[in-house]
């Protein structure tokens, strides 16, 4: 069992959350994630390591099923029965030169760590956070504070630049040299975000985010194909070459289990509407 | 075989064989000639003394029995499920040449059974030797490295990636075949040994390299895990998976009771899995539970289906459907598949493995309409810690390489099972944990 130390609300359906976990987050690095399972009757489900302190480490998510809804709902001093990590190779650390890192909606949760480790690898970091709309929008002094530089922008318009963040992206290449390029966001914003990298040829990185069950590459259920060649994202990635990506696989293996993501969390709702918000961890 | 009937068992997954009653078991244990020089002691991986174990359910001293089993073997209730008797204990039992062989297996598990449900004896521990041994992975190849080290006094940690200990034992095979709160009862006697079991631990990622090596030895148990594919066009589509993806959800994740359970699994009406081995077997009845049709596919002639007989028995019976000599060559469909492509094949010369080499009979296609494929065609080592530890010697297949004592290239550090291997069998991984803790005995006494 695995205490949550805090937790709260970040913006519109997004939360953080802090657990103690030290076998995790005494070895943690950037671009790693984690597998929590809630309790005995839940599914394993993988998210980023967003921060380190400590014996603790945070993880960012957005409420789109019944595993994220379910654990938006848990409060500090409440328990995780399983955290399993840090999975994943860790991000390439090297020393570009200008880096632009690009976070889509709650796939910002990924940047600030490798903010900060590309920064202290002696790269010039600049950050673009883009959302649909002003109330999407996460971890803006954090990143203002890990990067060199920040861009906003909102679909919408709310706040920020006016548009999507391929835009900002490549406002900056127009006006200055780009080394390397990381993407995270959902994938649709990845694929066609990469697209503006690609003629350029700069090193573009993406963070897959595919159906995971073990994490530690048994089972093949988040094969993803990279450059022809078929890898398992938990343990080859989840980082991988954006321009190598297979995105529409990707997208099409994502929605395997829509019918039943959709049947789970129609009836954890009505459980909840049936206990009146009482207890709803059953 | 007391098998539940199919049209019971085919609703549920507890277990199908419901096991001996103690009549059945004394009665069949008598039978046993107690040879001076016991060949079935010699086909048991471990070395149960089985004659003694024999005598005592002859004469009705269950518990006695069941202390016999446990000298050399902490997991009998598992072992005398899922052994493959036929080609090892019973396999060389003397009776078997002009009758039937003593059924040691159903015996074992009748033992076992009988110990649990009178409550198990905590096994001897010798005094603390103050050394510490690290065993990664807690399939039966480290569960038994962990039980022999525990009882000789050492301080043994045990690393375990997934939510629970058990290995395959856990996610691979299923409850029908091996009903969870027994691998469950058998891990908690090893660890009341005073086993430090430390799961949801990734060596290499959570524990790093430097740490393990910071114990006095370390064993490698970490199996092969790692799922073959047979790179299919279309084989990427939602609904292709490796057995270990299908059964894990299953097994480990009960996706079977999806919505109460939280994992989900597509229950496909129509089901097509590709292998002949005990892995097969398990998806295929498990995707037969689930409600589909089920459909084996298997390149060689049925006389080669590597299984257990008694489980290809049982599959037949509940219904599934076996294509034999054909091979699937591409999985059809667009969103989602809608059929499998394959092509018979003739058996030619023998190869290797004393078996004939199937080859692919031209214009010989043909397609099963299906919804759900499954690839059950091997596994191969779990490459994540191994690939970490560059010094580590490994073979052509990915195995790490060790000698006879079960030495890896690296000092203190031992590996068997799976890992050593390849893909094999529970007693065999047992056999090999066992000799190994011998290895790391001996070198850690001579230090």
């Amino acid at each position: 069992m695995y205490t949550i130390e805090k937790a709260g609300q970040l913006a519109d359906k997004v939360y953080q959350m802090w657990v103690k976990a030290p076998h995790v987050a005494h070895h943690a690095q950037a671009g790693q994630f984690v597998i929590f399972r809630i309790d005995e009757k839940g599914e394993r489900i993988p998210l980023t390591i967003s921060a380190v302190d400590g014996d603790s480490f945070r993880v960012i998510f957005m409420t789109i099923g019944k595993t994220t809804t379910h654990l938006a709902a848990l409060k500090a001093g409440d328990h995780i029965r399983d955290v399993a990590g840090p999975l994943g190779k860790p991000s390439d650390l090297s020393k570009f030169g200008t880096c632009v890192l690009v976070g889509g909606g709650v796939g910002t949760a990924s940047l600030p760590i490798i903010a900060r480790s590309l920064k202290a690898a002696g790269n010039r970091v600049v950050g673009i956070v883009g959302a649909r709309n002003a109330s999407l929008l996460i971890l803006e002094d954090e990143m203002a504070k890990a990067c060199d530089e920040l861009l906003i922008s909102t679909d919408d318009g709310t706040k920020g630049f006016h548009g999507f963040a391929a835009d900002l992206l490549k406002q900056v290449m127009a006006r200055e040299k780009v080394d390397a390029v990381w993407i995270i966001g959902p994938a649709m914003m990845m694929k066609v975000t990469c697209e503006a990298t690609r003629p350029a040829g700069i090193k573009t990185f993406v963070s897959l985010n595919p159906v995971m069950v073990d994490g530690t590459g048994m089972c093949g259920s988040c094969r993803v194909i990279v450059g022809g060649e078929t890898k398992f994202a938990c343990v080859d990635g989840p980082e991988f070459d954006a321009h190598q990506v297979d995105f529409n696989l990707l997208m099409g293996r994502l929605r395997t289990y829509q019918p039943e993501e959709k049947e789970s969390l129609e009836r954890y709702n009505a459980h909840i509407c049936a206990c009146k918000g009482g207890d709803h961890h059953a | 075989m007391h098998d539940r009937a199919i049209d019971q068992r085919l609703h549920d997954f507890k277990e199908v064989d419901t096991g001996m009653t103690s009549e059945e078991a004394k009665i069949e244990a008598e039978r046993c000639l107690q040879c001076k020089k016991p060949l079935c002691v010699k086909g048991c991986p471990v070395g149960i003394d089985i004659p003694a174990f024999l005598r005592e359910v002859a004469s009705g001293n269950f518990q006695k029995a069941a202390a016999i089993i446990k000298e050399q073997n902490m997991l009998p209730a598992i072992c005398g499920r899922v052994c493959p008797q036929e080609v090892q204990c019973e396999g060389q039992c003397i009776l078997g040449i002009k009758e039937k062989p003593i059924s040691i297996g159903e015996l074992e598990r009748f033992v076992a059974d009988t110990e649990r449900a009178h409550g198990m004896v905590a096994p001897q521990k010798k005094a603390s030797t103050g050394r510490r041994v690290a065993v990664v992975g807690a399939g039966p190849a480290g569960l038994t490295a962990s039980a022999e080290l525990a009882r000789m006094g050492y301080s043994v940690t045990l690393f375990e990636s997934l939510h629970a200990a058990g290995g395959v034992l856990m996610y691979g095979i299923p409850a029908f075949r091996l009903p969870k709160d027994i691998v469950k009862a058998e891990i908690d006697a090893v660890l009341s040994l005073g086993v430090d079991l430390k799961l949801n631990h990734l060596v290499g990622r959570s524990v790093t390299v430097k740490e393990l090596l910071s114990y006095d030895a370390v064993f490698l148990g970490t199996g092969a895990g790692l799922p073959y594919f047979m790179g299919l066009p279309g084989e990427n589509l939602p609904g292709v998976y490796s057995a270990n993806e299908f059964l894990t959800r299953v097994n480990l994740m009960h996706a079977d009771s999806f919505p109460v359970f939280d994992t989900p699994v597509k229950r496909g009406s129509r089901v097509v899995v590709v292998g002949g081995g005990n892995v097969a077997m398990d998806a295929a009845r498990v995707a037969r539970r689930l409600g589909g049709k089920v459909m084996l596919v298997y390149r060689r002639r049925e006389e080669d289906l590597p299984a257990r007989e008694a489980e290809t028995q049982r599959a037949k019976e509940e219904g599934i459907e076996f294509v034999m000599c054909s091979h699937p060559i591409k999985v059809l469909g667009e969103q989602g598949i809608t059929g499998v492509e394959c092509v018979r094949m003739e058996m030619c010369a023998l190869d290797k493995s004393g078996r004939p080499e199937p080859v692919p009979i031209e214009g010989s296609h043909f397609t099963i309409d299906a919804d759900v494929f499954i690839a059950a065609i091997g596994q191969g080592p779990n490459p994540l810690l191994i690939s970490e530890i560059p010094e580590l010697k490994r073979g052509k297949r990915g195995n790490v390489i060790v000698d006879d004592e079960f030495r890896t290239s690296m000092r203190k550090v031992f590996a068997g099972g799976d890992v050593a291997t390849g893909a094999a069998t529970v007693i065999l991984a047992m056999g090999a944990a066992k000799c190994a803790v011998h290895a790391i005995d001996k070198m850690l006494r001579e230090e």
